[in-house]
């Protein structure tokens, strides 16, 4: 039980950090940071470098994006679930 | 981040990983071979980044990323499978999401599936050699793992685009102010949740991994066995 309790505890930490943040409104935006660091190259370039390649396909909306990101997570979770209960299983039986 | 990584760069980070995701596959197909017992540890490994790298959460820097969730295939396999695992998510999310990109491929294959994983896999056998606690050890490799991904890319992009005035360091500042800082608190809950999974794989695996794997000694591994049962 230490375990869980310790990981429990550290993503709580982390929301009431977030929460934290938030509420204090320090004008947080709460962007992806690649998309920050895409700012930051605006500025060391001055605005002048251009991407020289566009994605092939974008998801056309971000309720489709956060979809495909719920898709991928819930791929990794029933492999995840799947190995657990599967070998639980076997040493119990 | 597609198109962001100009001419020279691009070309050289996929030439770095290329060799290594070539050594990756060929490991792979060995384990097929020679250990299949450990092909369903292999897709848990390849699960767990999926689930890690798909979560995009706020950290106290006002900004959103990810943890990378490769610590635990790198511990368990290694660093060059762990890079295969970490190119079929990075092509998902860059055919699918538009996040990450074909372009820069290269460079997230080499810092999130070769220089993570490469520390993770050392502070993980420099830790078990000085007997630190094995979930301690997982913690630290895993947390390390994360964090040097993110100083990776920061680098990655410094020298891509140095600063005018603080030339590659200056740039290196900047860059890293948004990504390992943001990352700090990620990667420290990218380790506790990697320290978690690992009780579980010894209690369920743990033969696997400790006696045919050869990533444990047989007697930490029964010890482990007997605190988690």
């Amino acid at each position: 039980m230490k375990g869980e309790i310790l990981a429990g505890a550290a993503v709580v930490l982390l929301f009431a950090l977030f929460l934290y943040v938030a509420g204090s409104d320090g004008g947080a935006e709460w962007g992806g940071a690649d998309g920050e660091a895409e700012g930051v190259i605006e500025e060391l370039t001055c605005g002048t470098y251009e991407p020289w390649f566009s994605p092939i396909w974008e998801p056309p909306s971000g309720e489709i994006e956060s979809l495909l990101f719920s898709l991928q997570a819930a791929i990794g979770a029933i492999i995840i679930g799947y190995f657990f209960g599967y070998y639980r299983g076997r040493r119990s039986a | 981040m597609e198109g962001f990584l100009p001419h020279p760069w691009w070309e050289v980070w996929y030439a770095l990983s290329l060799p290594i995701v070539i050594y990756g596959i060929y490991k792979i197909n060995q384990l097929a071979k020679e250990r299949r017992e450990t092909l369903p540890l292999l897709a848990l490994a390849g699960a767990f980044i999926f689930v890690l790298s798909s979560l995009k959460l706020p950290s106290v820097t006002g900004s959103c990323s990810h943890p990378t969730g490769a610590g635990m295939g790198a511990i368990i396999f290694g660093p060059a499978i762990t890079a295969v695992l970490c190119l079929i998510v990075l092509v998902y999310q860059a055919l699918f999401l538009a996040h990450g990109g074909i372009t820069t491929l290269g460079a997230n294959v080499f810092s999130m599936g070769i220089a993570g994983p490469v520390v993770a896999y050392l502070v993980y056998r420099g830790c078990m050699r000085s007997k630190l606690n094995f979930y301690v050890s997982i913690f630290f490799a895993a947390f390390l793992a994360d964090l040097a991904t993110y100083l990776v890319t920061s680098l990655q992009l410094a020298l891509a685009f140095p600063s005018a005035t603080g030339g590659v360091l200056g740039s290196l500042g900047a860059f890293g102010t948004v990504f390992a800082l943001t990352q700090v608190p990620l990667a420290i809950v990218e380790g506790v949740i990697t320290a978690l999974i690992f009780k579980y794989i010894i209690q369920v695996k743990g033969d696997v991994m400790v006696r045919l794997k050869v990533i444990d000694d047989k007697r930490l591994g029964k010890l482990k066995e007997m605190v988690s049962a």
